[in-house]
């Protein structure tokens, strides 16, 4: 079921991806590593993550899900916050990469998706649909543990090169530490307590963006967009904001385009 | 029906009391229920001192959990909530918040009279719970039938983001608080008969606007 990194390899006549350079990857490390400061924001430290995954892997969005207590895959950060993209890594919660990645701590990989509808027959056609023809899910590991993957997908049927797969195997990683790191564990919180509020943040989150888009009479992509601004531009953690927006939206001052 | 909630808690987490505070956003206490007398005034120690676990978890936002109120941290912490909890035999204490997103509304607390962590299993059971609570305390504001909160918040998994951001619009189409916003999609899609990812499908694409409907 789930393909090795050698089999991907010799998979076929699909177009390897480049690979990032060395001074473009210290700058990424260094960049994530500066983040992991006390009471830092997770999701915006997450949305960070998936941006440079995806741009590791090139012309690709990234996106991460984390198991709630339930055991069932939520979404968390996506390096584009489309409605299709959510989508795509929801629908996993029945059959797909993730799901299978999450299952059994492997990487999981198929770099032609149009000739794996016989391997998830519901999550192909929506993926395809959606125009992903190659997709990679790496499990996020904590210990023993499997906490949620995440999930590279490819505009065009290509393959990772060897050492991107490496790298991006350790963006998970890092996404794992920083999730189990956002509050001191001196103060004795569990995973499971830290998952809980990783995903209550995101809910946060997803409430602020349909206020903003409400008030704004924008969709809830750009909402986010607009939000993460803001947050930037103020100097204030994303999550802080949301919480202004849901709490006191009087007090946010009309939020503008990053371009304008 | 919360105290209800609170004695099957205690039987599945095997704990020796489980109650449930109500608390309003500024930290005002609303009703509370608990499994037994016993709990009932353990709960109200903690508002009387004024310092608990449960006051921290509903502030912070986040699950208090302390294995052992015998330990340095709990005293230095909860110098009075300690020394009162533990004359009656309680030795470790676990709150839960009771929220969905910003929407908070209380918080759960589970005691026991032994001391040491709660396993994966019960931690994940005792989370559950704390969503059950949530939505019967939400529910009983919005005059729903006790039946419907048994739904839970997600009657299926994968919609979260979108319920939560049609709560997030109904809140500024109708100016409430986002708790009021989850109360009135649930009383919406209770009154339609429609499962609430639908309902929330329809106000994301701006199909059904609340400040519309009649009440």
């Amino acid at each position: 079921m789930t393909d090795s990194i050698s089999s991907i390899f010799d998979k076929g006549p699909e177009v390897a991806m480049t690979a990032v350079s060395p001074e473009r990857l210290a700058k990424i490390f260094v960049e994530i590593s500066d983040t992991l400061v006390d009471e830092f924001d997770l999701i915006d430290l997450l949305h960070t993550l998936t941006c440079r995954a995806a741009e590791v892997a090139a012309s690709s969005i990234v996106g991460l899900v984390l198991a709630d207590h339930y055991g069932k895959l939520q979404f968390v950060a996506a390096s584009r916050e489309e409605a299709r993209i959510l989508e795509l890594l929801q629908i996993q919660n029945d059959e797909g990469p993730c799901l299978d990645a999450f299952r059994t701590g492997a990487l999981v990989a198929d770099t032609n998706l149009r000739d794996a509808s016989g391997r998830w027959p519901r999550f192909v056609p929506h993926a395809v649909g959606a125009g992903i023809h190659s997709v990679y899910a790496f499990p996020l590991r904590l210990r023993a543990q499997v906490i949620g993957a995440l999930n590279v997908f490819g505009a065009a049927a290509s393959r990772l090169q060897n050492e991107d797969v490496s790298i991006v195997q350790a963006m998970a990683d890092l996404a794992s530490i920083a999730i189990l790191h956002e509050r001191a564990m001196s103060r004795g919180e569990e995973l499971t307590a830290q998952l809980q509020h990783a995903l209550n943040s995101r809910v946060t989150i997803e409430q602020a963006k349909g206020a903003i888009a409400q008030r704004e009479g924008i969709t809830v992509d750009e909402a986010f967009v607009r939000m993460r601004h803001h947050a930037r531009s103020t100097n204030q953690r994303l999550l802080d904001v949301a919480r202004t927006v849901v709490n006191d939206i009087a007090s946010v001052p009309e939020l503008r385009t990053s371009d304008s | 029906m919360l105290s209800k909630i609170c004695r099957a808690a205690v039987l599945e987490l095997e704990g020796s009391g489980v109650g449930v505070s109500v608390l309003t956003d500024d930290g005002a206490r609303g009703i509370f229920a608990a499994s037994d007398d016993l709990t009932h005034l353990l709960e109200e120690l903690q508002f009387t001192l004024g310092e608990g676990p449960c006051i921290d978890s509903f502030l912070t936002r986040r699950p208090v959990l302390i294995a052992d109120l015998a330990g340095d941290t709990a005293r230095t912490r909860w110098p009075f909530y300690v020394q009162a909890v533990t004359a009656h035999g309680v030795r470790a204490v676990f709150a839960f918040p009771l929220q969905v997103g910003a929407a908070r509304v209380g918080a759960l607390a589970l005691f026991s009279k032994q001391p040491g962590p709660l396993g994966r299993d019960v931690l994940a059971q005792a989370l559950t719970f704390a969503e059950i609570a949530l939505t019967t305390v939400l529910d009983s504001r919005g005059a729903l039938p006790e039946h419907f909160s048994v739904q839970g918040l997600y009657e299926s998994p994968g919609y979260r983001a979108e319920l939560a951001q049609a709560q997030g619009m109904v809140m500024v189409q109708l100016n409430v608080s986002i708790s009021e916003a989850l109360i009135r999609l649930r009383a919406h899609a209770y009154a339609e008969g429609r499962p609430m990812h639908q309902v929330a499908q329809d106000v994301i694409d701006r199909k059904l606007r609340f400040d519309q409907v009649q009440p």
